[in-house]
């Protein structure tokens, strides 16, 4: 473990339950695909949530970066969090267009995703440890 | 939205759509990374670099080819997949053999170890689903 010299942003509980929560939605969407149903009010909802948290988690990062923090490699950091609040909306948008246990499966793979980058967020934050 | 075919089995429906939305992810992932490193750090390692571009470029294009689900679409993706699997296969080869080629991670690189193997089962899965919906779309 090597301490930062400030704290990162992108690792508190927003971060923990945003992962979580995807994670969550995406156990839930594979039940549905598996059992052969189109994506449900749980998975929208659900989806809604993850958006409002990873926002959330956005403007946390750039009230640190006003404040004069800096993540290890800036570019890296905000392509990530660009993506990162894309994501959810991708899958709404796949799913309603594709109302069958495949529109499931999409909010699955999307809810993969998600904290893969959440993790890659808190990477390209401390990279140079401060 | 591409939705006025009729065809029972269009490439953008279904399981087709799921793959359309891995490829998507794969575009956003591979198009910002090489953008990243072509924009920041192009002397580094200009054929790794150029490699990533040429690889965004090939997941864009596939996962329109996928979308648009006609005939040019089908060929597009087929093309795309094509080279994809090519790609991944002689990246991950020439990755493995000799380290110096390709100093900084591609997408390609170690058959794509760096992104769970999917880019490496993904071509399989586009050309898999190509051959599964070649008669109704003639």
């Amino acid at each position: 473990m090597t301490s930062v010299g400030t704290d990162s942003p992108v690792d508190g509980i927003l971060a923990t339950a945003s992962i979580v929560l995807s994670l969550l939605v995406a156990v839930w969407a594979l039940v549905a695909a598996v059992r052969h149903r189109p994506p449900d009010r749980v998975q929208f909802v659900g989806l809604g949530v993850l958006e409002l948290a990873l926002l959330a988690l956005s403007v946390l990062a750039l009230v640190a970066v006003g404040g004069g923090d800096r993540p290890g490699e800036p570019g890296a950091f905000f392509g990530y969090l660009v993506t990162l609040v894309c994501l959810p909306p991708l899958a709404w948008v796949l799913a309603r267009m594709e109302p069958t246990r495949w529109g499931s499966a999409i909010v699955c793979a999307v809810c993969l995703v998600a904290p893969v980058v959440v993790v890659r967020l808190q990477q390209t934050w401390e990279v140079l440890g401060g | 939205m591409v939705e006025t075919r009729p065809a029972r089995r269009a490439t953008n429906t279904g399981p087709g759509r799921l793959l359309i939305a891995v490829y998507l992810l794969f575009a956003i992932a591979a198009t910002s990374r090489a953008g990243l490193q072509i924009a920041t750090k192009f002397d580094e390692a200009p054929v790794a670099y150029l490699l990533s571009g040429l690889a965004a470029l090939v997941y864009i294009v596939a996962a329109v080819g996928l979308a648009r689900a006609g005939h040019t679409g089908r060929r597009l993706a087929l093309a795309c997949c094509s080279v994809e699997l090519v790609g991944v296969l002689a990246v991950g080869i020439l990755s493995l053999a000799d380290r110096e080629l390709f100093p900084d991670e591609t997408v390609w690189s170690q058959f794509g170890s760096g992104y769970g193997y999917i880019p490496l089962v993904l071509p399989v899965l586009g050309l898999v689903w190509l051959w599964h919906t070649r008669r109704d779309t003639a």
